[in-house]
């Protein structure tokens, strides 16, 4: 059997190996996507305090931290049977919605959209943010950068910290909002309602104005037809950070939807002993292997699955977008990869007006942060939804708030199986009777990657651009014939 | 024109969260760009590792090393980047102190992998990863996970040391200026073994909080205070912060917020042991002579080992237990 390896140059090079394997006639036969690192946060945050948790697991991500700080601080109030105060919860969202503006801005901006702004045949020293703002002009890179530095502040002010906030504990948060602090976000996010139409106008104009993009997009080649989970309200509105887990079937039926403490009975793991990541799935449906279908539990978390698993979106504006994006691809659910750019811009949007709704809540400069645990404590489920899927965090602790176990099922874990079937897909469509078109695979397997989102935030931030990610294309004796070098971080694909 | 001076950033097991706080510096990296040749960044640019190793020895100037020793792939990247750099600095709270995943050096690594994969949502139990598997159609390989999170020093020479988790972006950028001015021969580089990025206090230093020296009868854990004083030291209030054993740079960000300080920016100047350290400033505050009294208020710190050695562990005179090393 030939091996055809996407694969880091050496061993240990590790950050993320791919191996294609292909049969006697030269077609894909298998492929394998390793993950091929661990630090153990479910072992190491045994004996520690509940209420440390927040600042404790910001330590898996540092691309995306605010999500595992609400996770944890909501873990942590289910541990305590507390329910924070209702402006606690709404300073907990308001910086969580300045967390959500910054990073799928970034990702649009920086990873995603230059595929589509510049081509995706453009020479990759163009496919960038550099070259996205030459080509849209400086003051559209200024609008970027300032709707970057946006967010940021409002995760600064809320969260104490740029990097790995300090401010939510079991019952609510440390920190408050001054009338000041207050008009200054208020003032961010009308202009970030501003930046977010405009940014789909873009979209509009670019890309589904472009007939050779629509084909991309629409295209077999980026198409699964999977499940589909993503958090809404009681309305079935896509909320990021509270409510039920909504699961869709690729028909579009939702199956139910799922309460945090509910999540064993909808979710199990697949451990496979060639990577340190598992692979969830939906466990009524079962693990059928890397396939989509009706039949197969493989899931997807993204910001097309959280449209595709909710009724619509909960501010007017957005919900202008959600139906334009329907409307537009032919109904729902939507199961073309590449669309993931464009509900990303419809959360974006969403992100921002919700942000004002916040900002403009009486209850936001309240002084009531906090109420204080009285039950004693026993076992918790947090979920919100990270950028990149849901993230479930579960804690078990003793009488005194001390954990004795923990399980985490973090953002892009859910996408694993997903990722290694487009990986698949895009290696299938361009390996046939061992021809490989080594640029092409490249580009197509990035592509697959990147409207995945699957936590390269750092990645989206590289003056480059570049999908990390490393290919060796290796010949039926094991010899490497050609070497496409990219990188990718094992914390971005979620380890933990 | 002159070769410029080549640069390189790593990240070893590591969150992420440094190449942020190094990207967050805004416009100085573009004087990074100016005045290095960035010969290899992974979250920045394509570069193999193979190139790396082409590399002449002790041909990059400077090598930010981010993330702990985890794994073998950890440990070969640190020999090599030691071979190539004439400066290497042990970049973050990972590298230098083992951060929060040192604190992995209290378990074994079966315990680890029990609890990654022996999950209450796992299908199968006692799957392992493989170092080498077969599968069907071939061989798949893993780095090897070693029993216990080093830090950078532990496994190579480190030149400088720099704080924190992250370091703070304002501190990069100030290192960023030193370094600039060293090339252009404005300024000369510390001394070999230096903490950079950082202050030569302590957090309690530069916190605004108000101190009177007054002792306490009872430990807080931070929910269960109904209102945070906003002025007061949180010490005082009872809420266990490392701020007096803790390096000063940051700004006394989480103070500030009403969280107390984690420690991640590290020990003090001249601290051997940071929990050592941190626990003699706790007992200092106890207001008793009592031991029995003593007892019951240290009962009330629920997590000894994660408190006092929250960031560093791994780079504590402990280091690890024995059931890690077993």
């Amino acid at each position: 059997m030939e091996r055809i390896t996407i694969d880091p140059i050496t061993r240990l090079e590790g950050h993320g190996k791919i191996d294609i394997f292909l049969n006697e006639e030269g077609d894909v036969a298998n492929t394998y996507f390793q993950i091929p690192e661990l630090r153990g946060f479910e072992r190491f945050c045994v004996g520690r305090p509940v209420e440390e948790m927040p600042v404790l697991t910001n330590r898996i991500c540092g691309v995306c931290p605010e999500a595992h700080h609400m996770a944890a601080a909501k873990a942590g109030d289910a541990v305590y049977g507390v329910e924070p105060t209702s402006a606690a919860k709404k300073l907990r969202e308001l910086l969580y919605m300045g967390f959500y503006f910054t990073d799928h801005t970034t990702h649009f901006y920086a990873l995603g959209g230059p595929d589509f702004v510049m081509g995706p045949d453009a020479p990759v020293a163009q496919r960038n943010i550099l070259g996205v703002i030459h080509k849209v002009g400086l003051e559209i890179g200024g609008k970027v950068i300032q709707a970057r530095k946006y967010g940021h502040t409002v995760v600064e002010m809320l969260g104490g910290r740029k990097v790995h906030p300090c401010t939510s504990i079991p019952g609510g948060v440390t920190k408050g909002l001054t009338e000041a602090e207050r008009q200054e976000i208020e003032k961010m996010g009308r202009w970030g309602i501003e930046f977010a139409q405009f940014s789909l106008q873009l979209f509009s104009d670019l890309v589904m104005g472009n007939p050779y993009y629509v084909d991309l997009i629409l295209g077999d080649i980026y198409t699964h037809k999977t499940h589909y989970m993503g958090m809404v309200d009681e309305n079935n509105h896509v909320n990021f950070y509270d409510g039920k887990v909504s699961i869709v079937d690729p028909d579009g039926k939702r199956l139910g939807k799922y309460a945090p403490a509910d999540y064993t009975d909808w979710i199990a793991e697949h451990v496979e002993p060639w990577t340190y990541l598992k692979f969830p799935y939906l466990k009524n449906v079962g693990w059928k292997g890397f396939t989509d279908g009706n039949d197969s539990g493989v899931y997807m978390a993204t910001p097309l699955s959280r449209l595709n698993a909710s009724d619509g979106m909960a501010t007017p504006l957005a919900q202008e977008r959600y139906e334009q994006f329907y409307d537009t691809l032919g109904g729902k659910p939507v199961h073309q990869r590449l669309a993931t750019h464009w509900a990303r811009l419809v959360e974006l949007l969403y992100a921002a007006e919700r942000l004002v709704e916040l900002a403009t809540d009486e209850e936001i400069t309240s002084d009531k942060l906090h109420n204080v645990p009285t039950q004693t404590p026993t076992e918790g489920v947090g979920i919100v939804e990270a950028p990149r899927g849901t993230l479930t965090h579960h804690y078990w602790t003793d009488e005194r708030g001390i954990l004795t176990k923990v399980n985490l099922i973090v953002g892009t874990t859910n996408n694993y199986a997903p990722i290694t079937m487009s990986i698949k897909k895009a290696a299938k469509s361009l390996i046939k009777k061992g021809t490989v078109v080594n640029e092409g695979l490249l580009n197509m397997v990035e592509m697959a990657f990147r409207a995945y989102d699957p936590c390269f935030g750092c990645a989206t931030h590289s003056l480059p651009g570049q999908m990390p990610l490393q290919v060796t294309i290796r010949n039926n004796e094991g010899e490497v014939m050609d070497v496409l070098s990219q990188y990718v971080h094992p914390a971005f694909l979620c380890e933990r | 024109m002159s070769e410029k001076p080549k640069f390189a950033m790593y990240w070893a097991a590591s969150c992420g969260g440094c190449e942020i706080a190094v990207l967050n510096i805004g416009e100085k990296i573009l004087d990074v760009d100016a005045n290095f040749d960035v010969a290899f960044w992974p979250v920045a640019m394509d570069a193999k590792y193979k190139d790396v190793e082409e590399m002449p020895d002790k041909s990059i100037l400077l090598t930010l090393f981010n993330g702990g020793i985890r794994n073998e792939e950890n440990a070969h990247m640190a020999k090599l980047l030691r071979q190539k750099s004439q400066i290497l600095v042990s970049f973050g709270s990972c590298a230098t102190e083992g951060c929060v995943p040192g604190l992995a050096n209290l378990s074994s690594r079966e315990e680890v992998f029990a609890a990654a994969y022996d999950s209450i949502t796992s299908d199968t139990l006692g799957i392992r990863p493989q170092y080498s598997y077969e599968v069907p159609e071939g061989t798949l390989t893993l780095p090897i996970f070693n029993t216990i999170v080093r830090t950078l020093d532990q496994v190579v020479d480190v030149d400088y040391y720099m704080p924190g988790c992250p370091p703070e972006s304002h501190q990069i950028g100030a290192v960023i200026d030193l370094v600039i001015q060293v090339l252009h021969g404005q300024a000369e580089l510390p001394p070999k073994g230096s903490v950079i990025g950082a202050g030569g206090s302590t957090v309690c230093d530069e916190c605004g909080r108000i101190r009177n020296v007054k002792k306490i009868t009872k430990f807080r854990r931070l929910h269960e205070v109904a209102e945070i004083d906003p002025v007061l030291c949180l010490l005082e209030q009872g809420i266990l912060c490392n701020g007096p054993a803790t390096r000063d740079g940051c700004g006394a960000l989480c103070p500030a917020v009403g969280a107390p300080c984690a420690g991640c920016y590290g020990p003090a100047q001249d601290v051997v042991d940071y929990g050592a350290r941190l626990m003699t400033a706790v007992s200092s505050v106890i207001d008793s002579n009592d031991p029995k009294e003593i007892d019951r208020i240290l009962d009330d710190i629920v997590d000894p080992a994660g408190t006092f050695y929250r960031f560093n562990l791994a780079h504590s005179l402990l280091h690890a237990s024995k059931t890690a090393v077993s």
